[in-house]
């Protein structure tokens, strides 16, 4: 084919680049700023939690049950000192928190971030394909959310039995639908915009048209839900391990933490449960004003 | 006679630290009783003239210069509450989506009674009885049974007779219309401009027509006022300026109309397209798409008057040939 | 007058409806008389329409009138629920799979809105290059040359083709989705309203883009619009549809010299004109009725000034008035006065 080329546009102006204007919008909140840091101070403390704290707590050849429940600024005999104190095992609470961080964490990313892979799927496939897939799905999806999270993840850790694998499973277990839905809303919408009947009609393998074109255009929403489901996650992992049925004695998790101390907090010895409460309150925060702005900042109005 | 308003150089900005000029140096006159149509392109800055004269633009967008000289008052200088008591009584707006003036969740009653009482101390029953004459007016068939329905019971066209309605209420001496008959299917649109243009003859209502529609102009305005890229290019009666437009732009707008054009060759186009508000070329906004710009043009030509009209251009075009 | 060559395509007895099917819950709700019936909208009724190749149909209607829906049938993106498109003389759902594949890939459907027509997170170079690398289309090592050929052919600058369509214009935009369309090679483009969301002076470049590569490629068009200026300018065929009935069709002169149809004369008598001085608009009278509950007989009756008896009662059929200009109403059985 020889065709002499057109004369050509003049050129347009570039505007600033979606990531780029959502990066300063998104600076714009002082919030989210000190959310945004404290959290990356969080997960640095958590990923080298083996080298910064000062003691294993769960080698039980460094611990020494003479040390059992000293206040905060304790030293040891070796010279150690307990800036947070200690438990009923002699563990130091600051090495403590920063392992149990990095459980708590691990669980939180690890459930959010399947349950999101497994959720979406589904959500994409009950709104591209429709029909009786759908409803069979949403109807599943229904019954899911239609049970307390708790309770659901309760349920399936008397059958699935403690530790910390155990706990992702159920949180995935119990987390996933609410990706389908909203997931599922978004792409019906998307789905009927003119992209996705173009891509149709250049005879694009479905695959294509539910990953390529239908998957990234409903992402957003499953990004700021994924944060918020990290919080909730920790949370939930909390709570579960409080109540003795999340991880076990030897794998330490915030929840873990404030349960042992629990026993004490009546007696005077507050920072047993005290210090790792606040760690994980700190961590909750911090990823729900994250989350909050980034919900603002990928509302697609706002695009 | 004086006129009932009078825009002298009107600049309206927006951007919270830049200071976009969106309109610069605007100035026109409208007399009661007379269509005024202003004419242009997306982001030419129609649309904020408009809102800069209600007084409705949102913040950031602000006025920055001029006046506007509303029967001798000028609004830019009104505060919000002063503005309000104006707006919607003396002078109303109707917007190309009729659902900026509705609210979906209450009756058409009972937004027209409200209206009515907003700006006039009368019982429900007047205020019901005058909302009742008005949608008869603006060819509602059956309005005491259409004043209990919702607006999203009605047509697209029908909630465009009510906004209308709406905004005939008090009787306002000066209507902004922006684009309103866009959205509407031909005939549909020549049923609201018929209309219109009965019910602004019969009440002297002054009418600012807000299109990029030239064919609707032509045959509804008396005077036409070119926008491009915030400014005004050309003003003057219809006959003149579409008759005989001096400048490019409005020469180029009105031969690129099929309808102007003959079969089978291709149309005669404007080449390249509007620039951005922030980076418009120093001197003439329309020189970079221009056949006629020279070196002159480099600087920013004044609105030049001739007679009745002005155009804003150093090398004014020839009659068409049709 | 006849051409007996077989049409490029043809739409023969196509009629569609809409409306969901009821689902389990909903089927008991109507069994217990607790839900009305969902409304079906026939969108289009019955309505044949033929393409020759080379040739540009322009098919005019108001909104909600099928216009829309016609072209998408027609261009193969939704079925129809009654009646057959013929592509080359053949039924298309007789088609094997792999000729099935190459009718698809040949019409191309250009949309109304150039920016929900890209999608938002691809760049230029990839929505353009997506379906012919996906089909086979590219040579080896050629995408980038094959990809600046379509889009320099649509008028837009290759240079730019890195950038994402939220950082062009509406008329570029449309140069995008134009070149996407040209890069599969088709044979035949319906365009749905393609110049309507574009601003005047923009229009008139796309416009002579359409006109300009139907001379270089030898295509064909089906130009649905609601603006009869563009459609006068830039057809050799129109059709008139009326509340998914195709009311009138004929070739462009006929049509705004010797329009037959009521609806048409309305409508034509409707177009703006740029015009020097003051008219009064006059219009029609009423509104569109529903599609959900068309009239009986004539869709027109209710709104036609020349209504009698059995426009009340009998759907006309499509005659022909004029060599190759066909009317749908009965006042062309009426003896001539």
């Amino acid at each position: 084919m020889t065709i002499a080329p057109l004369p050509v546009m003049p050129e347009a102006p570039p505007e600033p680049g979606r990531l780029r204007r959502q990066l300063q919008e998104f600076s714009r909140s002082p919030g989210a700023v000190t959310g945004l840091a404290v959290l990356i101070i969080i997960i640095v403390l958590a990923v080298f939690a083996s080298v910064i704290s000062p003691q294993d707590p769960y080698d039980l050849t460094q611990l020494d049950i003479l040390d059992g429940r000293l206040p905060p600024g304790s030293e040891s005999f070796s010279g150690l000192v307990y800036h947070l104190g200690t438990d009923s095992q002699g563990r130091d609470i600051l090495s403590g928190i920063l392992y149990g961080l990095r459980t708590s964490l691990t669980v939180g990313i690890l459930s959010a971030f399947a349950a999101a892979i497994i959720g979406t799927t589904v959500g994409l496939i009950a709104a591209y394909i429709g029909g009786r897939t759908e409803n069979a799905l949403m109807r599943l999806v229904d019954l899911q959310l239609s049970f307390p999270t708790i309770l659901m993840a309760l349920m399936m850790l008397a059958i699935l039995g403690k530790g910390v694998l155990n706990v992702v499973i159920a949180l995935i277990i119990a987390e996933w639908a609410t990706y389908a839905r909203t997931v599922r809303a978004t792409a019906l919408v998307e789905r009927e915009k003119e992209y996705i009947e173009a891509a149709r009609s250049f005879r694009l393998p479905g695959w294509r048209i539910l990953f390529r074109h239908l998957l990234p255009n409903c992402l957003a929403p499953v990004i700021v839900i994924a944060t918020m489901q990290v919080a909730r996650a920790i949370g939930l992992e909390a709570t579960l391990s409080f109540l003795g049925l999340g991880a076990s004695v030897t794998e330490p998790s915030l929840g873990m933490l404030i349960s042992n101390g629990y026993q004490y907090l009546l007696t005077g010895l507050y920072w047993i449960s005290f210090f790792p409460g606040i760690a994980l309150l700190v961590t909750i925060v911090s990823i729900n004003l994250v989350g909050d702005r980034l919900r603002d900042v990928l509302n697609p109005r706002n695009t | 006679m004086s006129a009932l308003l009078e825009v002298r150089n009107l600049a309206t900005e927006f951007g919270a630290k830049l200071g976009l000029r969106a309109v610069n140096d605007v100035s026109f006159r409208l007399e009661r009783g007379k269509v005024l149509g202003l004419v242009g392109e997306s982001g030419s800055g129609k649309s904020v003239t408009g809102f800069s004269i209600m007084g409705l633009l949102d913040r950031p967008g602000r006025v920055v210069d001029g006046q506007i000289l509303f029967d001798g008052t000028d609004l830019a200088t009104l505060s919000d509450a002063e503005m309000r008591r104006l707006r919607g009584k003396r002078i109303a707006m109707v917007f190309q989506d009729p659902m900026m003036t509705l609210n979906p969740v209450l009756t058409v009653g009972t937004q027209m009674i409200e209206a009515v009482r907003a700006h006039d101390p009368v019982s429900k029953d007047v205020a019901r009885q005058r909302s009742r004459d008005a949608l008869g007016l603006v060819g509602i068939p059956s309005p005491d049974e259409r004043l209990s329905a919702y607006p999203h019971e009605f047509s697209g066209g029908m909630r465009q007779r009510v906004a209308i309605a709406i905004a005939l209420l008090h009787h306002p001496d000066l209507i902004i219309a922006d684009e309103p008959t866009t959205a509407l299917d031909v005939t549909i649109q020549s049923q609201i401009i018929s209309e219109f243009q009965k019910l602004a003859e019969q009440s002297n209502t002054a009418v600012i027509w807000i299109t990029h529609d030239l064919a609707i102009v032509s045959r509804l305005a008396d005077d036409i006022a070119v926008m491009y890229a915030g400014r005004l290019v050309e003003t003057g009666s219809v006959e003149e300026v579409l008759g005989d437009p001096r400048h490019p732009y409005t020469r180029g707008l009105i031969m690129s109309v099929p309808s102007q054009n003959h079969r089978g060759e291709p149309l005669r186009q404007i080449p390249g397209m509007t620039p951005a508000i922030n980076r418009l070329p120093p001197g003439c906004s329309f020189r970079t798409r221009c056949e006629q710009a020279t070196d002159a043009c480099a600087a920013m030509p004044d609105l030049m008057s001739e007679g009745s009209r002005a155009f804003r251009c150093f090398h004014p075009v020839a009659r068409i040939d049709a | 007058m006849r051409d007996l060559t077989p049409p490029l395509i043809e739409a023969r007895g196509i009629s569609r409806r809409f409306g969901s099917k009821p689902d389990l819950a909903a089927k008991i709700a109507l069994r217990l008389g607790l839900a009305k019936p969902q409304p079906i909208v026939h969108a289009i009724d019955n309505v044949s329409l033929s393409i020759r190749r080379g040739e540009v149909v322009g098919l005019v209607g108001e909104s909600g009138c099928g216009k829309s829906t016609l072209g998408r049938v027609i261009a193969g993106i939704i079925p129809p629920s009654e009646g057959q498109v013929i592509w080359q003389g053949r039924d298309r759902e007789s088609l094997n799979p792999k000729e099935r594949h190459a009718a698809a890939l040949a019409t191309q459907m250009i949309f109304q809105n150039p920016m929900a027509a890209l999608n938002p997170r691809m760049s230029i170079e990839d929505i353009v290059s997506e379906a012919p690398r996906t089909h086979g289309l590219v040579p080896k090592g050629g995408r980038q040359d094959y990809v600046d050929r379509y889009l320099r052919l649509a008028g837009f600058d290759p240079t730019m083709k890195g950038r994402y369509p939220h950082q062009f214009s509406g008329g570029q935009r449309q140069r995008v989705n134009i070149a996407r369309a040209l890069a599969v090679q088709p044979d035949f483009l319906v365009c749905d309203e393609s110049v309507a969301a574009l601003d005047v002076s923009i229009q008139a470049q796309v416009i002579n883009l359409f006109m300009e590569l139907r001379e270089r490629l030898d295509l064909t068009y089906l130009f649905v619009s609601h603006d009869l200026g563009v459609v006068e300018h830039i057809s050799d065929r129109v059709a008139i549809m009326y509340l998914g009935r195709i009311v009138e069709e004929a070739p462009v002169e006929e049509v705004f010299l010797r329009s037959n149809h009521p609806y048409t004369q309305a409508l034509l008598a409707e177009v703006p004109r740029i015009e020097l001085t003051k008219r009064r608009f006059k219009a029609v009278e009423g509104e569109l009725p529903s599609p959900l509950n068309p009239p009986n007989g004539c869709h027109f009756h209710p709104r036609c000034p020349f209504a009698m008896d059995r426009c009340r009662i009998e759907v006309p059929l499509k005659r022909e008035v004029a060599p190759g200009h066909l009317s749908a109403c009965h006042l062309n059985d009426q003896p001539t006065v």
